[in-house]
């Protein structure tokens, strides 16, 4: 395994909300509402830097969207700030019909996602909206791994032209990409490459990934770590090259596996390189309160899951 | 258009256009597209200020219309072909595979005339604060507006939009309500009452303005006093009574023929009822 510097630890949103400044110094164009959460968005730096920019939407969701819409309709270039429930299962049929079928181009940003939200439990911590916003006509979908990459894929998301879904979340997390790495939408980043499984992991998953590589690198198993940011459009060139090399996949993620990444590549392998394919995910489950450490162990997303699921898809191997 | 006299012609024109394209693809919604037809045809061809043979999606420098209850699409179609967004002869194609007059209206096709997708209800108000928004933004001081159905209005998204928009003193907008009191399953009364709009709306902090939709008189004295409202510091509200059916007696003072097509007897005797005019069918 390739060695990683982290530089600390830094909450993925913090990584949005600096992201967003600086995108309001750059981009005239870029404008910013929230439902009565700045602060849990780190919005309020924009909010206080750029007041004209700014819409507080209140907590009126359906609403915030669709005034969103109108105004890339009318071509600005807004940016939505809510929780990850609230910017996706609350507000699906605004963001269908409004954004989506409507072309749209507005960011929807999503904070507080997957089980380490934590304390607040099963109502915030949405496990379904990756395959809520995958399955929409257009819809770009991008989950960062830490503060850097929340903070470079913010910026190269108001570049892109047309409806995205960036997700990120609330615990502070290791910082390991490095501040200048260059974002491209829909190009997996490799992280450390292997020979003996891939390992393809998205959002917070992927520092859980990389301590799996650690310790199985100790086992003599070599694995191939790889950043899929952009679970749509996936990059299905290098899950087929990896696999092509390796023989075999894990998907790691923090999301229902029905309708999360590991499906998408189940999609891409199934089609083109048929391998034995696990997956670290909710299994059809809802979550519940507890630090966000109890809870990865709890719902079978943490690194030994990870390590188990890479000795499984290797032992399937057909020799 | 030359003359606001040939308003209730054009009119005319636009329902036999409704009727027709209903009944050939025995499907849509006649009823709530002949009552807004007045309407519809006042904004396009006297009051809005846009450019048919320039559009832009933007509608930057142009008046933007947001047609929330996007259901009554051939009304809309109708008064889009009439002003010259689109060829006439394409009202042909409404409902058919391959059109780009679809069901409810899409930007999805590119259709000239259609800034965003509508037919879900409840969600154009919010889309048109956006837009006007944007023009405030920009310093653009072209107007707003919103046509919305009255059962639309027990959708909760639509008072999110008219507490947002009074809050933000959104006053380069003017909505007009189609005051029709009828939808699918009957009478708004007895499906989900939404009694006391004029109270409600000025509670919320609107300008509330009355007109009766299918009456030149009042449409020609309530909209003007609406654009002078513009710029006020609050969103304007036409509550505008219409009657669902209208030009043709037997689908008025009755829900029934929202969303349905006459058959031809029907269709033969309500083209009876809307002599043909200058303009001639598609």
């Amino acid at each position: 395994m390739k060695s990683f510097e982290v530089t600390g630890k830094k909450d993925t949103r913090s990584g949005f909300g600096a992201g967003l400044l600086e995108l309001g110094k750059s981009n005239a164009d870029v404008v910013a509402m929230c439902a009565d959460l700045t602060g849990s968005l780190t919005m309020h730096h924009f909010e206080k830097e750029f007041p004209n920019r700014f819409f507080q939407a209140g907590i009126a969701e359906a609403n915030m969207m669709g005034v969103a819409a109108g105004m890339a309709l009318a071509g600005k270039i807004p940016f939505t700030g809510t929780f990850a429930n609230f910017s996706t299962g609350r507000v699906y049929d605004q963001i269908r019909q409004s954004i989506a079928y409507s072309g749209a181009n507005v960011k929807i940003c999503a904070s507080h996602a997957g089980l380490t939200l934590g304390e607040d439990g099963a109502t915030h911590q949405i496990l379904e909206d990756i395959g809520l916003m995958k399955m929409l006509p257009g819809m770009t979908v991008i989950n960062p791994c830490d503060y850097n990459q929340t903070k470079q894929a913010t910026i190269a998301i108001a570049e892109h032209q047309g409806p995205v879904y960036l997700r990120f979340g609330r615990p502070k997390w290791p910082v390991f990409i490095p501040e200048d790495a260059k974002f491209e939408i829909g190009k997996a980043l490799m992280i450390s490459p292997g020979t003996d499984v891939s390992i393809f992991a998205t959002g917070h998953m992927v520092w859980k990934a990389i301590e799996a590589g650690i310790e199985l690198e100790k086992m003599g198993i070599s694995a191939e770590v790889i950043n899929i940011h952009t679970i749509k459009p996936l990059d299905a060139q290098a899950i087929i090259e990896s696999v092509s090399k390796t023989g075999c996949a894990v998907s790691a993620e923090e999301h229902q596996m029905n309708g999360g990444l590991g499906d998408s590549i189940a999609q891409v392998l199934s089609r083109n390189l048929p391998s034995p394919l696990e997956m670290v995910a909710v299994n059809d489950s809802f979550g519940e309160s507890g630090t966000p450490d109890e809870l990865l162990v709890k719902y079978g997303l943490d690194t030994p899951n990870i390590i188990e699921a890479a000795k499984k898809s290797i032992a399937r191997k057909s020799n | 258009m030359s003359s606001v006299s040939e308003l209730p012609v054009v009119a005319r024109q636009v329902r036999r256009d409704i009727l027709r394209m209903v009944h050939a693809v025995n499907s849509g919604h006649p009823g709530g597209s002949l009552g807004c037809a007045d309407y519809l045809t006042s904004l396009y061809f006297e009051y809005m200020k846009h450019d048919p043979q320039n559009f832009s999606g933007d509608g930057k420098g142009q008046d933007v219309f947001v047609m929330s209850n996007g259901h009554i699409s051939p009304v809309f179609y109708s008064v889009l072909a009439r002003s010259g967004y689109f060829e006439v002869s394409e009202l042909a194609t409404f409902r058919k595979i391959n059109t780009r007059l679809q069901g409810h209206p899409t930007t999805h096709e590119g259709l000239p005339g259609v800034r965003v997708a509508t037919g879900s209800l409840g969600q154009g108000l919010s889309v048109a604060t956006g837009f006007a928004l944007e023009k405030k933004l920009d310093n653009d001081s072209s107007t707003v507006w919103v046509l919305t159905g009255d059962g639309e209005l027990q959708e909760g998204q639509v008072w999110e939009a008219v507490m947002f928009a009074a809050h933000n003193k959104v006053d380069n907008m003017i909505v007009a309500v189609d005051f029709n009191q009828q939808q699918i399953d009957g009478s708004t009364g007895d499906v989900m009452g939404i009694t006391e709009l004029k109270s409600k709306f000025l509670a919320f902090g609107w300008d509330v303005l009355e007109m009766d939709g299918n009456n030149y008189d009042s449409i020609h004295q309530v909209v003007p006093q609406a654009q002078s409202k513009l710029g006020g510091g609050k969103p304007i509200i036409i509550i505008m009574k219409t009657e669902m059916g209208q030009g043709v007696d037997f689908m008025m003072g009755t829900h029934a023929w929202h969303g349905k097509a006459p058959n031809d007897d029907q269709l033969a005797d309500a083209l009876n009822q809307l002599s043909e005019t200058p303009y001639g069918d598609y």
